[in-house]
């Protein structure tokens, strides 16, 4: 096919036939492209309408003022404006969704990490630890929210009996507390995030670095941190920054766990973006502040997942064979 | 040499028992700490299947004294959430379907034709699962408020209807592994592209189709923002919307917390069920189809 193509126009042009040839070639090339098209049409006809559509939209709507009920007006920067230098709350809810990001991340991906090793080890039983190790992650997040909140009760509820029963020791006020209300939603979600898809995909890593690489390790003699930190680690990198990626694009969106729980409070403790976006779009139906808020988070999230992915060069290794 | 030979045998059995004794702990410690990953969910149903009393006693008592199997009865039918059930049901059924087959087609586009732009619509394709939902979700309340959708079912499942990107990533690396001989034959023996999509990709792609429809499965079941935003009357609310609401609405004094756990098991059941049926499938899905790297 190439050959024939590459063929010059004044010799093809003389061979009886080349020129038919030369065009029905063309033409199956333009059917298969016009095939193509049409099987992802449905994708393309939902991006333009569901994605790109609505994206712009709302790039033009954090420019006006938009209480719903009237149409957009322009306002230019004035809502960019209000959230940096009017807006306490909006400050207020980055800082801790920030603070809920750079812990529930790292921990949840360290916890998975681990609770795969110990899973990977040759232990009785092993299928049914997994298994209750996964079983919290597939709990509804809704239904992991009342579950908790009732564990978590301050004054019935089995954590805070327990510790007065067997110490005499009266707990927190867990989600009810200002100062305990945050580290009992990191909490939750470490019960659903560290057994979850991601220990599978690292178990499925680990069973992946082939045994040759620990048995070298063996003969010189490395011990047990060792072979994690220079055999596992690099070779499930890709892996780690997969997480870490999709990980901190999740939690930035916090919202169902703390709208059920505790609904922000209590005294804004857990007031996360997610929130206060909400509040203002679909409570206050301020549909401008709302889109520019959604801007913010947008760019923000973009500018992280672009340093991390230029970063990943210094620590995420590539097997010879990406596919491997 | 036999002095030797008795030394190296008591090193070796000593060597032998200290790792019995080291897999012993090991074995301990994962059972205590899985056993504790386990322990709020086994409480959630101890807890509802106590009566309204019996679930506050103090100290606290691991199992119920008669399991209370009304309790179920009474969320489903007086705290309504048989209807919100039944309204999941509907919207995951419906939206399962349309997922599942529209990225199939999508992804099979993606994965054995060759047109122009290909790499880069794929790219702009997965860059959908970067995309915060808050950056799309108010022109699309504006846009199914114009169209008369808020309040039913439609916000929740007409999207799905045009695949979904982790759906079509996943299926595109799967097809991609099925060899491109098989098409060829195929193609030489005068099999329509739509005939390989059935007779030969769709048999060779059931692990991979599993993982997508449980994703699916798991992702509109559990759905709470959507039907939150697009969902005002409780006579429409899904599952995990009515179990808030319920929440919400028995702050009344009276011991409730056993219905509320019920509803949480009731809501929480379905997805376990799902798991169990197609969980071999799954991993294999989630292991071939390369997310690991």
């Amino acid at each position: 096919m190439t050959t024939r193509e590459s063929t010059p126009p004044t010799f093809s042009a003389r061979l009886p036939g080349t020129r038919a040839a030369h065009s029905r070639m063309s033409a199956t090339r333009r059917r298969e492209a016009l095939q193509g098209f049409l099987y992802i049409s449905p994708w393309i006809i939902g991006f333009i309408i569901f994605v790109a559509g609505p994206l712009l939209a709302s790039l033009y709507y954090s420019f006006t003022y938009y209480p719903l009920l009237t149409k957009p007006t322009w306002v230019g920067l004035q809502n960019y404006n209000t959230a940096f230098f009017k807006d306490r709350i909006f400050w207020l809810s980055s800082w801790r969704t920030l603070l809920w990001a750079i812990t529930t991340v790292p921990l949840g991906i360290i916890g998975s990490f681990f609770a795969a090793l110990l899973l990977n080890r040759a232990v009785r039983l092993k299928t049914v630890w997994r298994v209750f190790f996964f079983l919290p992650s597939l709990t509804p997040e809704v239904a992991a929210a009342i579950l908790w909140l009732w564990i978590l009760q301050p004054d019935v509820g089995v954590v805070n009996n327990t510790l007065k029963a067997w110490f005499g020791f009266r707990g927190p006020n867990w989600l009810a507390s200002p100062s305990w209300a945050l580290p009992s939603l990191i909490i939750i979600s470490l019960w659903t995030g560290i057994g979850s898809i991601r220990m599978l995909i690292f178990l499925a890593g680990l069973q992946g670095v082939p045994q040759e690489l620990y048995d070298a390790g063996m003969v010189d003699g490395v011990n047990w941190w060792q072979r994690i930190r220079h055999i596992t680690l690099p070779l499930i990198s890709p892996t780690l920054l997969l997480n870490l990626v999709l990980g901190i694009i999740g939690a930035l969106q916090v919202f169902g766990l703390a709208f059920v729980t505790t609904g922000g409070g209590p005294a804004y403790a857990t007031y996360f973006y997610g929130l206060h976006l909400y509040e203002t779009a679909f409570r206050s139906f301020d549909m401008g502040y709302g889109s520019a808020l959604a801007w913010f988070l947008f760019t923000i999230i973009l500018v992280l997942t672009l340093i991390q992915i230029s970063l990943s060069r210094r620590w995420v290794y590539y097997a010879g064979d990406a596919k491997d | 040499m036999q002095a030797s030979t008795s030394n190296r045998l008591r090193t070796n059995s000593w060597y032998r028992t200290r790792k019995e004794i080291g897999n012993t702990l090991f074995l301990l410690f994962t059972a205590l700490l899985s056993i504790s990953f386990l322990f709020p969910f086994v409480w959630a149903i101890s807890s509802s299947l106590k009566t309204g009393f019996e679930v506050m006693a103090y100290p606290p008592t691991l199992l119920p004294k008669v399991p209370q199997w009304y309790n179920y009865v009474q969320a489903w039918q007086e705290a309504d959430l048989g209807r919100f059930f039944w309204n999941s049901a509907i919207v995951t059924g419906l939206s399962l379907i349309g997922q599942v087959l529209s990225s199939f087609v999508v992804a099979y586009g993606f994965a054995r034709f060759r047109f122009p732009g290909r790499e880069l619509l794929f790219i702009l394709c997965l860059s959908g699962l970067m995309m915060p939902v808050y950056v799309t979700i108010i022109p699309l309340f504006t846009m199914f408020r114009a169209l008369g959708w808020i309040n039913t079912f439609k916000p929740l499942i007409v999207p799905t209807y045009f695949g979904s990107a982790f759906a079509i990533f996943l299926l595109r690396q799967f097809i991609q592994s099925i060899p491109l001989e098989f098409d060829e034959s195929a193609l030489i023996d005068g099999a329509s592209r739509w005939t390989i999509l059935t007779r030969i990709i769709t048999p060779n792609c059931q692990p991979a189709l599993a993982t997508v429809a449980i994703v699916g499965f798991m992702t509109s079941w559990n759905a709470f923002l959507g039907p939150l935003i697009f969902i005002d009357s409780a006579k429409n609310y899904t599952l995990p919307l009515g179990l808030w609401f319920l929440k919400g609405t028995i702050d009344d004094g009276l011991p409730r917390d056993h219905l509320l756990m019920a509803g949480a098991m009731i809501t929480t059941f379905p997805v376990l069920l799902i798991f169990v049926l197609a969980q071999n499938y799954f991993i294999e899905g989630i292991v071939m189809s390369g997310i690991k790297g």
